[in-house]
């Protein structure tokens, strides 16, 4: 058996980056990540939807990769790097391309599902998918949005495929 | 609103052995994409989560006697873009690539879905379809035996999914086709179809009761495999009373669903 077996705990000192920056959280172990975001961290742009998994409302970036921040625990993300809406800005308050799309491609009307679909954009070019309406519809499927019928955001997540130097390919 | 919990962060096996056995409420944590739902809905209410992400044993995928060694904490987006996979398997990428959506995909994992044992998942379609072996802590079980019903598997209590053999699948001798349900993305019905040499699998998810094989189509198909084989004179047909309906989809609608999915199937092997 193992020595460093670390005993069960109901709280938990967290290390997290968010947005670029360093922080140390003393966190009840049941605080799913998007509440760690929007309550510990007053990071409101993480929008939380049908808390369901299903309408990715929620979505935020952990290392680079999506994930539903109403269905993950804090604790999950323990050690990583996470991009919030509020991190894709530069500091002197320019857009982030895919921001940028969103505006010229009119991808947005509530609102509500922006942030999610955003950081999704964002991970879907990391991720190399071609600029292809299908492929961009598949990878999008995740995150549901029910003012726009979804061609503007399409049309902004492949505009910025396009615009973007190839890196590689896939993670 | 989720009841509190202890969690714990074991970095062996066996001390994640150690803590299951010590506390009967405890439930093992893969990917939670499951876990955490149902514990939302206060379905689950585990007094310990034993969190296995800090385990690196668990996380492999390499080529084994065969065919494939897939770890159980292997997320399905790492088994969609594995090298290995696309290799040896395809059809296990392909199947991994369309669960659910990519956020889901990043976190959940095979051996949280085969230990969840939804009757509507891919994994044990694939799986079964596939002749997989399940290696847990202490034993090798023929994925036959490991499924039992829907959210029923062979796991006693204590027990730990470590990964899973799967013999090799050749491109072109094996196929996953689902229909899916629009919002959960879990297979309205799927079907898993896999041939070697004379013999064909074919495993049925989402009918209801949990993922089943269905021996009639199997053998017609064994004898020669064509359409013609399903479509004589008396049609092999999956009998209704084999699913069950529900607010998406009726019983009869679900048993069609898997003849014309094993059918297209059949159209794609065959090629």
């Amino acid at each position: 058996m193992s020595d460093s077996q670390p005993s069960a705990c109901t709280e938990v000192t967290l290390r997290v980056t968010v947005n670029g920056r360093a922080h140390t959280l003393e966190t009840p172990v049941e605080t799913l990540l998007i509440d760690l975001l929007r309550d510990t961290l007053r990071l409101s742009g993480t929008h939380p939807g049908c808390d369901t998994s299903q309408c990715g409302a929620c979505t935020v970036l952990v290392d680079g990769a999506a994930v539903k921040s109403c269905n993950l625990l804090a604790v999950q993300v323990d050690g990583s790097a996470i991009t919030t809406i509020e991190g894709l800005a530069a500091a002197d308050g320019s857009l982030h391309p895919m921001q940028r799309a969103f505006s010229e491609h009119h991808a947005l009307q509530c609102g509500y599902c922006t942030p999610g679909m955003i950081l999704r954009g964002v991970s879907i070019v990391a991720e190399g998918i071609p600029a292809d309406e299908q492929a961009v519809r598949h990878a999008l499927a995740g995150n549901l949005c029910r003012c726009t019928g979804y061609q503007g955001i399409v049309d902004a997540v492949c505009a910025v495929i396009r615009t973007t130097p190839v890196r590689g390919g896939p993670r | 609103m989720i009841t509190p919990f202890r969690y714990a962060r074991p970095d062996s096996i066996d001390a994640a052995l150690q803590l299951l056995r010590d506390d009967v409420d405890a439930k093992l944590l893969a990917g939670g994409q499951s876990l955490l739902a149902s514990m939302k809905l206060g379905l689950a209410m585990p007094s310990m989560l034993i969190d296995l992400a800090h385990i690196p044993a668990l996380t492999r995928i390499a080529r084994a006697a065969n065919g494939l060694w897939i770890g159980a904490m292997c997320t399905h987006a790492a088994i969609a873009t594995s090298a290995e996979v696309r290799a040896v398997a395809p059809m296990l990428a392909d199947l991994a690539s369309h669960i659910g959506d990519q956020q889901v995909r990043n976190r959940g994992t095979i051996g949280g879905s085969v230990a969840n044992d939804d009757p509507a998942a891919d994994w044990p379609a694939g799986l079964l379809a596939g002749q997989a072996v399940v290696h847990t802590d202490r034993r090798q079980i023929p994925i036959d035996h490991f499924l039992l019903s829907m959210f029923s598997t062979a796991l006693e209590p204590d027990e730990l999914i470590v990964g899973f053999q799967v013999p090799a699948m050749p491109a072109g001798s094996a196929t996953y086709l689902k229909i899916e349900q629009p919002a959960s993305r879990f297979a309205l019905t799927g079907v898993a179809m896999v041939r070697r040499g004379p013999q064909v699998r074919i495993a049925v998810t989402g009918l209801g009761h949990g993922v089943i094989r269905v021996p009639a189509h199997e053998a017609a198909l064994g004898s020669h495999f064509s359409l013609g084989s399903l479509d004589g004179p008396n049609p092999v047909t999956l009998d209704p009373a084999e699913a069950v309906g529900d607010l998406h989809a009726g019983a009869d609608y679900r048993a069609h669903l898997a003849d014309v999915l094993i059918r297209r199937a059949v159209g794609i092997l065959q090629s």
